[in-house]
């Protein structure tokens, strides 16, 4: 993982002594309420409901476990003893005190964090594949990429204050991991034929108020123009992105509005006139930065460990856990394990200051000290030796984080919700407790197969709904909370016809839902999926596919009259 | 009270060191003055503005947040002022308007910032290639002159490389 330079240190320090006088002279009385909103956002301070909230960077998802142990020890200190990871793979304490938020931050600093721009209208912490680095698919390594980006976005002058938040992330796998086509900016690094690298653009994906899968604007952009290509797009959205209406304003509506064609035209114009400037990257400066990036060491070890084979050929609950949570590596006789934050009676996410520590011990035992966060909210080990399986998944059990649930209905992904949040219509995190609750049986789980259940408190879509196999919204009716179920939505599923990957936005099967009524409904879906699936591998999602959502709805609807 | 400063202290204490905008008045404009005007005047009448303020006076030109900066891109050298207006500080277009001026165009005469200009905007509007500032009234000047040092170093090329002498390396 990076590690930083003085520079880099010196950049930190200096934001956490600037926002210490903003926050002071707020205090103070000297900057307005309004002029510090801005300002403490891009700080990723928000006022919540019961107490401001601080949202963390974890930049594209990387984090050591003395990061891990300093948010356990910010968690005591400064909060209640726990906090949340967002879909994002982003860390939030949910009751730090204003007043205390530099402190904060400068305990984050003396481990290289920061909360720099993880709110606020900006350029936002860049997303990857929690698999970047480890996975078998892999074309290019993206996080060399994925740190250069966050160098060029942190206080970029140009554009702090854009129409919008702006998002991006960079896949580097022929299966896309991190969402790309519903980011602001996705990107997919990979080789052309004639082997050099470069990177696929999708502009305008996004999910929220006005869900749309992004579009291809440049097929094959050579490494070397990385930035000032962002740069130009970043410059006609700076420029022409409406800021007349905050639900038009994401670059998704400026490009459906302009057209994807006449957006391609605008950004390549301007791409033409600054290309082979300064922001050309360079070999010696990807290099310069790749060289403080530490890499796992590896042993030699056999593809299979046998002990590990037999061992699970006599536990079915190990080998359940090693088929759901353990994943391939590109490195013989190595595994990535997912520990699951979907738990009984715990808000997805969610984790105890004690159970960080445990966490960044098991890390230190099994994982050369570094973890990764998932845009799932679980988080991974990357570099486990398969021989060490049994005995983590032991410790795991211990923490109740070898649920055997990842991929599966259980793994329910959710946004913190109307209990934290000021945004939200609806709560997020009960209506997750009652799906988990009713679909608790294992067994169950493992014949209904791979789902992805998704849940948001309001249309910011935090919880990634549009994209879940079955995604629900918490939706304001006359001041009442209600639910509304889509189906059918995936992160990627594959194109008929062209056998493509891509991400498809769920369709809505009709009028919302009382909360208590989710869990019916959700077992309605499953039921009618069930019934209809033609072999135990097609997905919930392909039947939707297959079939349309009218088998569904009619189900649905006829049990709630 | 208005007052003007750039990043090495006020240049004027009245926040305008003797420019004055047009707003529609041509009367109101003495023969000999400095004239801001807004980008349509200036477009229509340059010539006849140049000849009203001679050779004691100046031209310059104040930018709204959606004004094109390439609409004045072939008559820079008429200008002695380029003033972009921030009618609040959130709407950063403007940061666009001065990189494209000082980065495309190629224009090193003096960009001032002005509008909603606050000590917390400076450093960005600094590295955005903008030499003078008319602050917000309530904006305590020693207070803004620190701000220009806010941060000693930082990632990206900006457009302040064409113009500020003091302009710090990039990371290395």
């Amino acid at each position: 993982m990076y590690q930083y330079t003085a520079f880099d240190q010196k950049i930190v320090d200096q934001r956490v002594a600037q926002f210490r006088d903003q926050t002071a002279r707020h205090l103070a009385g000297e900057l307005s309420a309004d002029d510090f909103r801005v300002l403490r956002l891009q700080n990723g301070l928000y006022i919540q409901k019961h107490a401001p909230m601080l949202r963390v960077a974890i930049p594209y998802g990387l984090l050591n476990t003395r990061q891990l142990r300093t948010f356990a020890h910010i968690a005591r200190t400064y909060d209640r003893g726990y906090a949340h990871f967002t879909t994002r793979t982003n860390l939030q304490f949910n009751w730090p005190a204003l007043a205390q938020v530099p402190d904060i931050l400068a305990e984050l600093a003396t481990v290289q964090m920061h909360a720099i721009q993880t709110s606020g209208n900006c350029i936002r912490n860049t997303t990857t594949d929690q698999f970047a680095g480890i996975a078998p698919d892999e074309v290019v390594n993206p996080l060399v990429w994925a740190e250069i980006i966050r160098q060029w976005s942190t206080i970029h002058p140009e554009f702090a204050y854009l129409p919008r938040k702006f998002k991006i992330a960079i896949s580097g796998s022929t299966h896309d991991r991190a969402a790309t086509q519903v980011h602001d900016i996705g990107l997919v690094a990979l080789k052309n034929d004639a082997g050099h690298t470069g990177f696929r653009v999708i502009v305008g994906g996004g999910l929220g108020r006005t869900p749309i899968v992004g579009t291809v604007i440049r097929e094959f952009l050579p490494w070397q123009h990385l930035i000032t290509y962002l740069e130009a797009v970043l410059r006609v959205y700076n420029r022409l992105g409406r800021r007349d209406n905050k639900y038009k304003a994401r670059i998704k509506i400026l490009v459906k509005e302009s057209t994807p064609a006449q957006f391609t035209e605008w950004v390549d114009a301007e791409f033409e006139a600054t290309q082979n400037g300064p922001t050309l990257l360079s070999q010696a400066e990807v290099d310069r930065i790749a060289a403080r990036f530490t890499q796992p060491t590896y042993k030699t070890l056999p593809q299979d460990d046998a002990g590990t084979v037999t061992f699970a050929a006599g536990n079915d609950e190990f080998a359940r856990w090693q088929r759901r949570n353990v994943h391939a590596h590109r490195v013989p006789g190595y595994a990535a394990v997912t520990l699951s934050l979907k738990r009984k009676g715990i808000a997805p996410g969610d984790i105890t200051a004690d159970e960080m520590e445990r966490v960044a011990a098991l890390a230190d035992r099994f994982n050369q000290g570094e973890l990764r966060v998932t845009h799932e909210q679980n988080l991974v080990f990357s570099d486990v030796e398969q021989r060490e399986l049994p005995a983590l998944w032991r410790e795991l059990q211990a923490l109740g984080m070898a649920v055997p649930n990842i991929g599966l209905i259980g793994n329910i992904i959710a946004c913190p919700g109307g209990d934290f949040c000021d945004l939200a219509n609806a709560v997020s995190i009960p209506v997750a407790e009652a799906i988990y609750d009713r679909f608790e049986a294992l067994d169950y789980q493992f014949d209904i197969g791979e789902l992805d259940l998704n849940i948001s408190g309001c249309i910011n879509a935090c919880g990634h709904h549009h994209v879940g196999h079955i995604g629900i919204l918490g939706v304001d009716k006359h001041d009442e909370a209600w639910y509304q179920v889509t189906i059918g939505g995936a992160q990627t599923i594959t194109a008929p016809g062209t056998g493509a990957a891509q991400a498809r936005i769920g369709k809505i099967i009709g009028p919302s839902f009382a909360q208590e009524q989710i869990p019916d409904v959700v077992e309605n879906l499953i039921q009618t999926y069930l019934g209809l699936r033609e072999r135990d591998d097609e997905r919930f999602v392909d039947v939707v596919a297959r079939v349309g959502i009218e088998p569904f709805k009619e189900r649905v609807y006829a049990e709630v009259d | 009270m208005l007052k003007l400063i750039n990043r090495y202290g006020v240049v004027d204490a009245q926040g305008t060191d003797g420019w004055i905008t047009y707003t529609g008045d041509a009367s109101a404009i003495p023969v000999g003055a400095k004239v801001l005007l807004p980008l349509t005047e200036f477009r229509e009448f340059a010539g006849t503005w140049q000849k009203h303020v001679g050779t004691h006076g100046a031209l310059g030109v104040l930018l709204t947040p959606a004004d094109d900066p390439s609409l004045i891109a072939g008559e820079l050298g008429k200008l002695a002022l380029i003033a972009i207006d921030f009618p609040a500080f959130t709407d950063g277009r403007g940061y666009s308007t001065a990189t494209l001026l000082r980065e495309r165009y190629r224009y090193i005469g003096e960009l001032r910032a002005v509008g909603d200009i606050q000590r917390d905007q400076l450093f960005l509007l600094s590295r955005a290639g903008f030499t003078t500032f008319a602050l917000r009234d309530d904006q305590k000047v020693d207070a803004a002159l620190a701000a220009f040092n806010d941060f000693s170093s930082y990632y990206q090329h900006a457009a302040d490389r064409f113009v500020n002498p003091d302009v710090l390396p990039l990371a290395a």
